[in-house]
């Protein structure tokens, strides 16, 4: 399992690429394999507000679902269309080609809140 | 058997205890005194088995049962939602195998494969009918479904307001305001003129954004509408468009995919299943394919098995209740599956062909009755609009006088418009094909006749 160090992540097991004020937004490795075969990926529209800590979309394995909790507030700007499609996509390649949706900030100093590398890793540490 | 014995009055107060309530009274205060029998509930002192038996006979022998089988036989002309068409023998005899005898889907689903096979059936003959590429494995009614389709166009456009015409059945308009004031839905009801859709008013109201448009077709006046013209105007809005229709009569009428609609829904009971007092009802949901994960309810799919074996399994099943708690697609979780199964049963007795009659058959009998009964005097067709198989009579008299005359003479004349608030001489009038020749002319006749007994007590009081 990686948990890549130059991103920060979230309690609900999504991680965060940022690049100047916008963010790519995804779920961990340790997330994917939790859920399995992941079967469907609803993601909001381009133009959609965002707002840290409240439901994005969802993820939808063979087994569960679940909500996909958005890190920061914001715009969205854009939606990874290869998931409608290939959601496995999710599955095989969690940090790049499995990215989920990019916001454009509205309040960077919410980063703050957001776990490093090393205290993911104790997270999930606890959970398993 | 403990769970059919009555908890004894200890039981009860341990209870309340337990959860810190001081009387059974106190747990009651959240419903609408008007709801509440507040002089209490005048029950009968107890009866002996047999005397119920008794009793129950006494009460049923009241019953005036449109069926041909029964004796004291009524020709029944009313509809307004629930239809008398006939039922072959076939279809009771199979449904009441015990193997089909629950109303629910089962619990470990996959273990009952014929239940599922039938549901599968079910939604792919709805699917065929509708023009639809998905279809769950039904409703409770058609009221019922109308609501969760209106709450799955608010899901997917993220609007909270609900159009609906007029001509939608009045009691379905009930259920829908139901499920969607207590949760900030606004519903917006667009006025018909002279008994269909107002088109005018319709598109000043997309306008002003809405989740989606609700109209009935046939509508509650049994009127065909210009659902291309309702189609054309919706695809001009990203509001759904939401159809509900009678499946019989899709046996002619174009399918409701043909005019645009995003999600098609419906009373099934006349497929298969009685009038029955009113219910039990078998709603029917079908949607496009884009919309498969926002469908309430169940669906049965067909896969194969690891040994490449045809298997019948429950889908989709992760946006239920059970796995997905408060944020589950819609809080229904079962089906009418017997009710379903009498529908799936009837389609497969019927086919393409037969149902095809069946509509006919309904068509040329109504336009029958109504061409007679608007050539009595007095009595004429509200709207001049083309109808299926129900239509507004508007009589010369109160209409539910008429009815109750009528009603003596074996012919139950229709459903008075009274009964939702409308004008009191309009009735009504459904003719499916099982109306004889001899049924419509004693409903003529009988007509003619309460309508000048009627007039003539008028002018003697």
């Amino acid at each position: 399992m990686t948990i890549p160090e130059d991103l920060k992540y979230t309690e609900q097991h999504e991680w965060v690429r940022v690049e100047g004020d916008t963010v790519t937004v995804g779920i961990t490795d340790y997330a994917q394999g939790e859920l399995g075969d992941v079967v469907y990926v609803e993601l909001p529209a381009v133009g959609a507000k965002a707002e840290a800590s409240t439901p994005f979309g969802v993820v939808e394995a063979v087994k569960t679902v679940s909500d996909l909790f958005s890190p920061v507030s914001g715009e969205i700007v854009a939606v990874n269309d290869v998931l409608s499609d290939d959601a496995a996509t999710v599955n095989r390649s969690p940090y790049e080609d499995g990215w989920m949706i990019k916001i454009k900030m509205s309040d960077p100093g919410e980063l703050e809140s957001l776990l490093g590398s090393e205290d993911y890793r104790k997270l999930i540490g606890k959970e398993s | 058997m403990s769970g059919y014995v009555g908890r004894s009055e200890k039981e009860r107060e341990e209870m309340l205890r337990a959860i810190g309530v001081g009387a059974l009274e106190d747990l009651l205060q959240p419903v609408p005194s008007e709801l509440r029998a507040s002089a209490g509930i005048d029950l009968p002192d107890a009866l002996s088995e047999l005397d119920v038996i008794r009793r129950v006979r006494e009460i049923a022998l009241e019953n005036r049962p449109g069926d041909e089988t029964s004796v004291g036989k009524t020709a029944c002309f009313a509809g307004a939602g629930v239809y008398d068409h006939f039922v072959p023998a076939a279809v009771r005899h199979l449904m009441a195998r015990s193997e089909f005898s629950t109303c629910y889907t089962p619990y470990q689903a996959e273990v009952s494969q014929g239940t599922l096979q039938a549901i599968f059936e079910f939604q792919s003959l709805m699917c065929a009918l509708t023009g639809m590429d998905v279809c769950n494995a039904s409703m409770y009614d058609g009221a019922t479904a109308i609501a969760e389709a209106a709450l799955l166009s608010v899901n997917v456009t993220n609007e909270r307001r609900i159009l609906v015409s007029t001509c939608l059945h009045p009691h379905y308009r009930e259920v829908l305001k139901t499920y969607c004031t207590p949760t900030n839905i606004e519903v917006v009801e667009i006025p018909d003129e002279e008994g269909v859709t107002n088109l005018g008013r319709l598109k000043s109201a997309l306008g002003q954004g809405a989740a989606c448009f609700i109209h009935q077709q046939p509508n509650f006046f049994g009127i065909v509408e210009d659902t291309s013209e309702i189609g054309k105007l919706l695809s001009l809005s990203k509001a759904l468009l939401i159809s509900s229709v009678d499946p019989v009569s899709l046996a002619l009428l174009q399918p409701p995919s043909s005019y645009g609609s995003d999600v098609v829904v419906g009373e099934g009971q006349g497929l298969g299943s009685p009038m029955n007092f009113g219910g039990p009802l078998l709603g029917f949901f079908a949607a496009r394919r884009q919309y498969v994960r926002k469908l309430p309810g169940r669906i049965a799919g067909l896969t194969s098995d690891n040994r490449g074996r045809r298997g019948f399994v429950l889908t989709l099943q992760t946006r239920e209740q059970h796995i997905r708690r408060a944020r589950a697609t819609s809080n229904i979780c079962t089906n009418q599956a017997l009710v379903a199964l009498a529908a799936t049963i009837q389609l497969a007795l019927l086919g393409e062909k037969g149902l095809r009659e069946v509509a006919e058959q309904c068509l040329s009998r109504s336009h029958f009755a109504a061409e007679l009964l608007a050539a009595l005097g007095g009595f004429s067709l509200k709207y001049d609009r083309p109808f299926f198989k129900e239509f507004l009579l508007e009589c010369p008299v109160d209409a539910g006088a008429l009815t109750a005359k009528l009603l003596r003479k074996g012919i139950l004349a229709g459903v008075p418009l009274s009964r939702f608030s409308g004008d009191s001489n309009l009735l009504l009038v459904a003719v499916t094909e099982k109306r004889t020749r001899k049924e419509i002319e004693a409903l003529v006749e009988g007509a003619r006749q309460a309508a000048e007994e009627l007039a003539q007590g008028w002018r003697e009081s």
